[in-house]
């Protein structure tokens, strides 16, 4: 695999390449144009590139502050890390635990287990909203980030699970064995084998808990009642509205929103990819 | 693009996306019995209907609004105990509560409300105000969850035409009559009022109006009729081919309604049934078929596309509301006028009429404070609201005042408060929306008739509005699902006893301590909230009142009842465009994905951190924005895919006119956005490939694709499966992009099954049992589907 190819192929490869991040990046170019434009309307021109340069929009979102003179934006994104940090972490937990049981034992129930978290994603999502009030509101969790991220951690779980589960099942289990012979309990096969081998798996899994907190605001703007207590993209809604949209400023916030999520994947990918050598797992 | 559709489905700002069904289970569930709070709401709402004279609303209403009687006044006669106790503790307390005030305001309007609230607690310290800006798409949604549980505000503002929902459903307070009403507009009152009783202080009115561009008619006057604006068409139609005369959103019936009642037209029957087939309403879209026809009107013109081309001077005149100031460029010349008078019926162009309240919640907390709050901003309020926030008020006397300098622009929009007509505020109105809009847009693109296109909507009006199944006894229903929980609890046991699982069990204790965290946390936020969901689709609704009627609602949709199954509002039409949405897009999505993860993994590519990032991009971005970039690009006039068709020398399409080509929009749009997933989860997942095995293959002398497809394929298969099962169950629950984009079009033939339960939800009169019942089908295709492929998945090995 690490034998130079030959330029033709090298060229042709980035070519192919490079057209594909042209066709992934020309719709975005028009959140950007939107973003520099101070004009609220929506683009619709062909030309896609910015002809104004005014930060205005980004301005206006950052330095957004409340009555009390409260600096919101600062409150907002702090939230908003807070909650998909906490639910990332809180779902590869559950996730990673639960996926490593369907994966390494036979246990009753084992079956419907599966069968149950993959039947999770099947429920019109939304159907869920009211009865989650209910019980959020029962369960003194409204209106707090510790609901939020219990109910986004949950909605990421049977993702998660299955993911780590797929993944867990590639990996030989002739080293858990050995470190299991040498006396090595459960938990810690669990901690220091199989997790570090799991790697690129718990990058996807985390990207996606983290992902889908990050972007939700139908149920947090439902959940939360306190300005300061939201998350960004609630704040970030606030520009559609029931006549018209603030394009400029969604479009700033879009892309504030996007950037971390972005810096994120590129501090992940290295675990991503090319983390793992053959050489440790012998199959 | 239609920007405005997407915020409202058909025009009327009904509720959106997502959350949808959130009021499925609310009012069925909560709305009857919520713990211990019917009493509350019952005691709230009497409160306010206590008959003047006796201490209560009336008395706060006849205290001067800016100085109310200080803390509560020694009460003559005693109001229901329930309100008192809040209003006790406000009076003893020394940290008096504040009063919640929900609103959706931006910009200008927001600064003003935020200005006025400040001053209404300093002329009232005893009520410290909490302002809450809550996005439009959450709105509806969040009153209809908070109010019952006593989480909502004391005060909200929103517009008037889901009252009846709300008066119906006890949400909002009654407020006693008066002469007070007499200040405002009348029209703005009669908005505010479902049955007799107001239900709100009108703050503010929006409509539509005629926008022109001075510079661009030449010194020519702006019509005032129909036929002077057609001649005025004709003139400036020598400007060229890309320009027009007049521009509106003529798509959307909210848009189309002046016309509607200008030639005469009407949407009710006098006894309240809507009716549409009427000459009149075809003669009216035909005046606009033949705009089009002539080159006058731009196709497919969405509010993205007025604004740009009136602001780019390729649109004379636009017909647009207030909000379109906020979009018109700087430093454009512009003037506002009355629309013009139909010609042939000699009827002035009549636009809907929309008010904007202050409504008393039920079970406000506060109900003495929140009516002085509420009336503070309707009355001493509007000066600063119709200065400051530019509001169009709806306190007559405030254009008066000699101390404030009225923005003309602003002056004219008042005007409008007598040539309007109110947007019904009554629920079935909600199912007119959309197959109004539908004809019309089957016109403008010339598939029917208007005649032919009103007496189809007028068919979906009557599905829409069809009487309830009848209730029916729970027992049957009852006794089927404990014989099949025995019936189940038995097998279950018995399979049991026979694997001798018990000992397994006990066994395999370490695997349920993996399991149980994750099991637990799922199984109370997941599985509870399913249930009690899908227990709506057993009842029918209507006007908040919930029926139970056993499984008519599944035997209704299943029987494809009332229209053919060929046609786009049959669950099986719905369902087969459902399952070729899902296979398109997951093939779509594993290809990209796949192929541009094996591309990325070659380790002597240089960028391919970069390319990395830039490829996920379309994940990252909310896809609200970029959903509707994709719809611009697919505009059949402006589009830059058509741009791209016509400078390859081709035709440009109509994209959103046949279904195949929506449907191709669909997924394009989708494939965009969900293929960086793909990849990524191929990514991660290569990994778990030994790259021994590929090496060893190739010094054994397999080709590129025997190795793909005999090594790295099935190895990839384990951690791909998963992800691919779980992406066509999104997939198939994919609501925005079908929203957004096609909307449905042509003809809701592109709808699929979760925007049907949706539409069913909120544009049909609310059949939320109807909906429920589709969202609990979806999830039985989708559990049949994935038990067929995990037999296949284990079959091979």
């Amino acid at each position: 695999m690490n034998r130079k190819p030959t330029w033709v192929r090298a060229v042709l490869l980035n070519l192919a390449l490079v057209a594909a991040c042209l066709v992934t990046l020309y719709p975005v170019l028009w959140v950007v144009k939107m973003a520099l434009t101070p004009s609220q309307a929506f683009s619709l021109s062909a030309n896609p590139f910015p002809e104004t340069f005014s930060l205005s929009n980004f301005h206006d979102l950052v330095t957004a502050t409340d009555l009390a003179g409260r600096w919101l934006f600062g409150r907002w994104l702090l939230n908003s890390i807070v909650i998909a940090t906490a639910t990332t972490a809180l779902g590869v937990t559950l996730a990673t635990t639960a996926a490593y049981a369907f994966s390494r034992f036979a246990f009753p129930g084992r079956q419907l287990g599966m069968t149950l978290f993959l039947v999770t994603q099947m429920f019109p999502g939304v159907v869920m909203a009211i009865p989650l009030y209910l019980l959020l509101d029962t369960l003194g969790l409204l209106d707090s980030m510790i609901g939020l991220t219990l109910v986004y951690a949950t909605t990421a779980v049977p993702f998660c699970v299955w993911m780590m589960k797929g993944y867990f099942d590639t990996i030989p289990k002739d080293l858990e064995e050995a470190a299991l012979m040498d006396g090595a309990g459960r938990w810690t096969l669990f901690t220091r084998i199989v997790l570090p081998l799991a790697r690129p798996a718990l990058v996807v899994t985390a990207l996606f808990s983290f992902m889908t907190a990050w972007n939700e605001f139908i149920l947090a703007a439902t959940f939360l009642s306190d300005e300061t207590a939201f998350t960004l993209p609630v704040a970030l809604q606030r520009y559609v509205g029931d006549y018209s949209t603030e394009w400029g400023r969604f479009a700033a916030g879009a892309i504030l929103v996007s950037t971390p999520v972005m810096a994120l994947f590129f501090a992940l990918q290295r675990h991503l990819v090319g983390g793992l050598t053959a050489g440790g797992v012998k199959g | 693009m239609n920007a405005r559709a997407c915020t409202s489905p058909a025009t009327g700002r009904v509720m959106r996306p997502a959350a949808w069904a959130v009021a499925i289970a609310a009012c069925c569930l909560v709305a009857p019995a919520p713990a211990g709070g019917d009493e509350a709401t019952r005691a709230a709402t009497e409160y306010s209907r206590t008959d003047p004279g006796t201490r209560s609303t009336a008395d706060v209403l006849a205290a001067p609004a800016t100085h109310p009687a200080p803390a509560p006044s020694p009460a003559p006669a005693a109001p229901p105990a329930e309100v008192r106790v809040p209003d006790a503790a406000a009076a003893t307390s020394d940290t008096p509560t504040p009063l919640r005030l929900w609103h959706g305001y931006r910009g200008a309007e927001r600064e003003a409300l935020e200005r006025l609230t400040a001053d209404f607690t300093r002329g009232n310290p005893q009520w410290p105000i909490e302002l809450l800006a809550v996005p439009y798409e959450a709105y509806a949604n969040k009153l209809t969850s908070a109010i019952p549980h006593g989480n909502g505000p004391d005060v909200f503002i929103a517009a008037h035409e889901r009252l009846g929902d709300w008066a119906e459903s006890a949400m909002v307070a009654p407020l006693p009559d008066g002469p007070e009403w007499d200040a405002y507009f009348p029209a703005t009152v009669e908005a505010l009022t479902w049955k007799g009783r107001h239900y709100g202080f009108p703050l503010a009115f929006k409509s539509l109006a005629l926008f022109v561009r001075d510079d661009l008619l030449g010194g020519r006057p702006v019509p005032t009729d129909t036929d002077a604006l057609l001649a005025l068409c004709r003139e400036l139609k020598g400007r060229g081919s890309d320009t027009f005369c007049v521009a509106w959103e003529a798509g959307s019936f909210y848009h189309h309604a002046p016309w509607l009642f200008g030639f005469g037209g009407t949407i009710f029957d006098p006894d309240g049934t809507p009716k549409l087939d009427r000459p009149e309403n075809a003669a009216s879209i035909a005046f606009v078929r033949d705009l089009t026809r002539d080159g006058y009107l731009p196709e497919e013109p969405s509010a993205a596309l007025v604004t740009q081309l009136f602001n780019e001077g390729r649109a004379a005149m636009v017909v647009n509301g207030p909000w379109f100031l906020g979009e018109i460029a700087q430093g454009t010349a512009f003037s506002v006028h009355a629309l013009p008078r139909v010609s042939p019926t000699g009827m002035p162009a009549t636009p809907f009429l929309t008010v904007e309240g202050a409504l008393v919640s039920a079970r406000a907390a506060h109900p003495e404070g929140a009516v002085a709050l509420a009336r503070f901003l309707a009355s001493d309020g509007a000066r600063a609201r119709l200065q400051q926030g530019r509001q169009a008020v709806a306190l007559a006397a405030a254009y008066d005042d000699p101390t404030i300098d009225i923005d003309p622009v602003i002056r004219r929009f008042r005007d409008q408060v007598t040539a309007a007509i109110p947007m019904p505020n009554q629920p079935v109105m909600r199912a007119v929306w959309e197959p109004a809009s539908q004809a019309l847009r089957k016109v403008l693109r010339g598939a029917a008739e208007p005649d032919a296109a009103l007496a189809s909507a007028q068919q979906a009006v009557r599905i829409a509005t069809r009487p309830q199944p009848p209730a029916a006894s729970p027992v049957f229903v009852l006794i089927g699902l404990s014989v099949a929980l025995l019936a189940g609890l038995v097998y279950v046991l018995r399979r049991a006893r026979r694997e001798h699982a018990w000992a397994r069990m006990r066994a395999s204790s370490h695997a349920y301590a993996f399991l149980g965290p994750a099991a637990i946390a799922t199984g109370v936020l997941v599985f509870v909230p399913f249930t009690v969901g899908t227990a709506v689709s057993l009842f029918s609704h209507h006007q908040g009142d919930f029926t139970y009627v056993g499984i008519a609602n599944y035997v209704s949709i299943l029987t494809s009842a009332d229209y053919s199954i060929t046609e786009p509002l049959s669950f099986w039409f719905t369902l087969v465009v459902t399952m070729l949405w899902t296979v398109a897009n997951v093939i779509l999505h594993v290809s990209f994905g796949l192929g541009l993860a094996l591309l990325l993994r070659e380790p002597w590519m240089r960028l391919r951190g970069v390319y990395r990032v830039l490829l996920i991009v379309p994940w990252a971005v909310p896809n609200y924005i970029t959903a509707l970039i994709w719809k611009g690009m697919f505009h059949k006039q402006f589009g830059a895919i058509n741009g791209l068709l016509t400078w390859m020398g081709l035709e440009p399409v109509s994209w959103f006119s046949h279904f195949w080509t929506s449907f191709a929009a669909n997924v394009a749009t989708n494939t965009w956005l969900g293929f960086p997933f793909m990849m990524v989860v191929t990514l991660g997942a290569l990994q778990s490939i030994p790259a021994e095995l590929e090496e060893a293959a190739e010094v054994d002398g397999a080709s590129r694709a025997q190795r793909f497809f005999g090594i790295t394929l099935p190895l990839l298969k384990p951690a791909l499966l998963p992800a691919v099962i779980l992406g066509s169950v999104w997939t198939f629950n994919m609501f925005n992009i079908i929203y957004l984009v096609s909307g449905g079009e042509p003809d809701g033939a592109t709808e699929i099954l979760i925007t049907e339960a949706y539409r069913w939800a909120f544009t049909r009169q609310e059949q939320y049992g109807y909906a429920a019942a589709y969202a609990t089908l979806i999830f039985l295709v989708l559990l049949a589907w994935s038990m067929g492929v995990r037999r296949l998945e284990r079959r091979p090995a």
